[in-house]
């Protein structure tokens, strides 16, 4: 399979593109914020991602979905990237998604996130920095499970209709087994949820399982053998999140670019100055390395390639180096204008951080392909 | 399609595997184990000729030029299956060549059909060895402002100037040349030649570097005869057939900043050299975190690789992507080195031991240092990326 993205994924891309930049482009979101909307995103943007058949990406056809895979859906969440459009389609339509896909919750979620009803967040980290030791306990009580413990960075954890939670139902932090995954409906008794608003303006919420009573079949999968619906929803995430940074990468880089051709200084564009010709072409280098990557990995995890798990990694730490430094030099490029509120450009630098820590980030990935590596 | 993509991947696994001689398909471990062809075949090995005259007999040391110049006449798909099919038994290169990497796609688009069928099924053959004279003592990054001329005499050109940095000009048998056939232009008087080395007027001087190697050489023209008939394209416009080839030249240095197929020298290497904690961690951790970080760009500029590649194929590619490829694999190689050299330490520094390998790390390090400014350095690469693909004004 060539690298590059073939005629069907490139009439996705031009649909996407055009529908996200007239419905959603960042004038969207800085409304909402400046609103202080107390959702984080638009609902009737969400149904109409529904409408447009993009919450079913993932989604087999069988139930309902389109059928199609991570380059897909990396191509919608691009274009919420570039576009800075708050929107729950990573975490539910992705990340969620590809964690109940083939399990008997499939049914019962899979309907409402195709119509645009539903929306899920993910209870999986529970310090500041991402980590795969999962210490939320449940314990068997009576006909189900008593969860207790406490999650953070749960984003649109405030109004989701299903969490998706990690936790131990045996064994100590950090084995893999002993981790089951439970469907959580919101309002549970026993769940306190505490959203704040992040940097980017989005929001996410720290939860605080009280002895939370589920019944038997809120267990994804199988009980103590969570492990690879973690597995499965993690890499769906981390691609998804390394997509979503390609495109808020790619929009701060463009709009440092046009800027560059417009902005005056001496006499003259400060783009015909060699100091910034050449910082700019080196992050379009970066960049472009980053976009390779994220397709290899979209690629291999829809071919069920061994190596997806490295490709995953590589394009999550990459896309965070390249990412970074494009928000970066977007600001510096940008000069005075660059640091006001009014400018967008400063969004895309708190976007970029916000994506960078979702599901672990540049160095907490390259250390997995060190220690992968063996060293 | 798929059936007879497979049905050739097992054939050519089955082939290379009863052709390739073990020996070859060991890691090159310096310059000089390189098979380059040529004329003094007294240069190769056995096992170098033997692996490199099978690959030419089915045209495979240039599998994707057409048969009748001397290639494998395969496609797109049937070149990558070759390439993967060498990779996984660690295959050498049978042939290492300028002629093919950067003359040969020159030709194949420019040259007439007496200069294919003559020089492209040599240079397939390894008969030829072929070097590069472009730069001059005062035309390197601008290269167009090169001063070597060729006057017109009737049924000839007489050549007469200076080149310099021509890698292994002393041990080529032919040059492909740029010659000033007009000086009222600058890149509108240029011509593209090709002349024998052992012409009469042709001398060549090796250049000493910091590697304690001589790669490059200088190379003197004083009053050489170059038939008419070795004018590649037009007379002054040579430079559309320069720029043509340095394009091929930068996607081959780029793939400098690749990792070699099996194994990973530069891992391996520093735990070798400095052992793993009790949690199986390199024992130094700042040095483990540059190697990761390292390793994750190497590994995402393959894939960039493969992009790259496929997008060439399929006539895709911006066509000053070379330039992005060829600043990026450089500078990897360059901090690959660094880092080989970091991780090694004073094992690294011994320069001509046994242990050392006659400091082949120390020299490979230096050497590294010309990449990015060798083939256009990044300060060009980078001013070629700012102003035909991002165009941003002048």
């Amino acid at each position: 399979m060539p690298l590059f993205l073939n005629d069907e994924q490139t009439m996705l891309r031009d649909t996407a593109k055009e529908y996200v930049a007239e419905h959603a482009p960042v004038g969207h979101m800085r409304r909402l914020r400046d609103a202080k909307d107390a959702t984080g995103f638009d609902r009737t943007l969400w149904k109409s991602f529904a409408e447009m058949g993009f919450t079913g990406i993932l989604i087999p056809e069988a139930d309902g979905g389109l059928g199609l895979g991570h380059v897909e859906a990396g191509v919608v969440l691009e274009e919420i990237g570039r576009n800075l459009t708050p929107s729950p389609f990573l975490t539910t339509a992705v990340a969620a998604v590809s964690a109940l896909g083939g399990t008997a919750h499939a049914a019962r979620w899979f309907p409402g996130i195709l119509s645009g009803d539903t929306v899920a967040a993910l209870a999986i980290d529970e310090g500041p920095k991402h980590r795969t030791d999962i210490a939320l306990k449940a314990e068997r009580a009576g006909n189900g499970f008593r969860l207790s413990g406490t999650k953070r960075f749960v984003t649109h954890g405030h109004v989701a209709d299903l969490l998706i939670v990690a936790a131990r139902t045996a064994g100590a932090a950090g084995e893999k087994d002993g981790v089951t995954l439970f469907a959580v409906e919101a309002g549970a008794a026993g769940l306190a949820n505490d959203p704040q608003r992040l940097a980017d303006s989005s929001f996410a919420s720290r939860l605080t399982f009280d002895g939370v009573e589920v019944d038997a079949d809120a267990v994804i999968g199988e009980v103590d053998g969570g492990w690879s619906g973690l597995t499965r929803l993690l890499a769906a995430g981390r691609t998804g999140a390394s997509a979503e940074m390609l495109g808020v990468g790619g929009g701060a880089m463009d709009m440092t670019v046009a800027y560059l051709k417009e902005r005056k200084q001496f006499g003259v564009p400060i783009g015909s100055f060699q100091a910034l010709q050449h910082r700019a072409a080196h992050l379009y280098s970066e960049m472009e390395v980053a976009r390779a990557a994220t397709l290899k990995a979209q690629q291999l995890l829809d071919a069920s390639d061994p190596g997806a798990d490295a490709a995953v990694s590589v394009a999550k730490a990459m896309t965070g180096l390249a990412t970074t430094l494009s928000v970066q030099e977007g600001i510096q490029m940008h000069g005075g204008i660059g640091m006001t509120d009014e400018y967008d450009i400063g969004f895309y630098m708190k976007r970029a951080r916000v994506l960078a820590e979702m599901f672990g980030d540049t160095n907490f990935h390259t250390d997995q392909l060190a220690r992968a590596a063996g060293y | 399609m798929t059936q007879d993509l497979e049905t050739f991947r097992s054939e050519t696994r089955a082939w290379l595997e009863e052709n390739c001689p073990p020996s070859m398909r060991e890691p090159v471990r310096s310059e000089k184990d390189a098979c380059w062809g040529g004329r003094d075949q007294s240069m190769l090995t056995p096992d170098q000729k033997l692996w490199m005259d099978r690959m030419a007999a089915r045209g495979w040391t240039v599998p994707d030029w057409p048969k009748a110049y001397g290639g494998g006449g395969l496609s797109a798909a049937e070149t990558k299956i070759l390439r993967e099919e060498m990779a996984r038994i660690r295959a050498r290169n049978p042939l290492n060549s300028f002629g093919i990497s950067m003359l040969g796609p020159a030709l194949l688009k420019y040259g007439t059909e007496e200069q294919k069928l003559d020089h492209l099924t040599k240079i397939a053959r390894g008969e030829i060895r072929w070097c590069q004279g472009y730069s001059e003592p005062n035309a390197g990054s601008d290269l167009a402002g090169l001063a070597a001329s060729a006057e017109d005499k009737g049924d000839h050109f007489l050549v007469n100037g200076q080149k310099v940095w021509t890698s292994y000009a002393d041990k080529a048998d032919w040059i492909f040349c740029l010659v000033r056939t007009d000086r009222t232009t600058k890149q509108g008087g240029i011509s593209f030649v090709l002349f024998d080395m052992a012409s009469e007027g042709v001398s060549t001087k090796p250049i000493l570097l910091i590697s304690g190697y001589s790669p490059f050489c200088e190379t003197f023209m004083d009053n050489v005869k170059v038939p008419k008939a070795n004018l590649v394209h037009e007379l002054n416009k040579g430079w559309d057939v320069a720029k043509y080839l340095l394009g091929h030249e930068r996607e081959m240095i780029s793939g400098m900043g690749l990792s070699s197929p099996g194994g990973n020298p530069l891992i391996d290497g520093a735990i070798a050299a400095i052992g793993l904690d009790h949690d199986g961690r390199l024992a130094d951790p700042l040095l483990r975190a540059s190697l990761a970080l390292f390793e994750v760009r190497s590994k995402a500029f393959g894939m960039m690789s493969e992009r790259f590649i496929d997008e060439l194929k399929a006539g895709r590619s911006h066509p000053a992507q070379p330039s992005m490829m060829k600043y990026y694999g450089t500078e990897l190689n360059k901090a690959r080195h660094e880092l080989i050299m970091a991780a090694g330490g004073t094992d690294t520094l011994e320069w001509e031991s046994d242990a050392s390998n006659g400091g082949a790390a120390a020299r490979a390090w230096l050497r590294t240092k010309a990449n990015s400014i060798e083939g256009g350095t990044s300060e060009v690469q980078l001013n070629i990326i700012a102003k035909r693909i991002l165009e941003l004004p002048s």
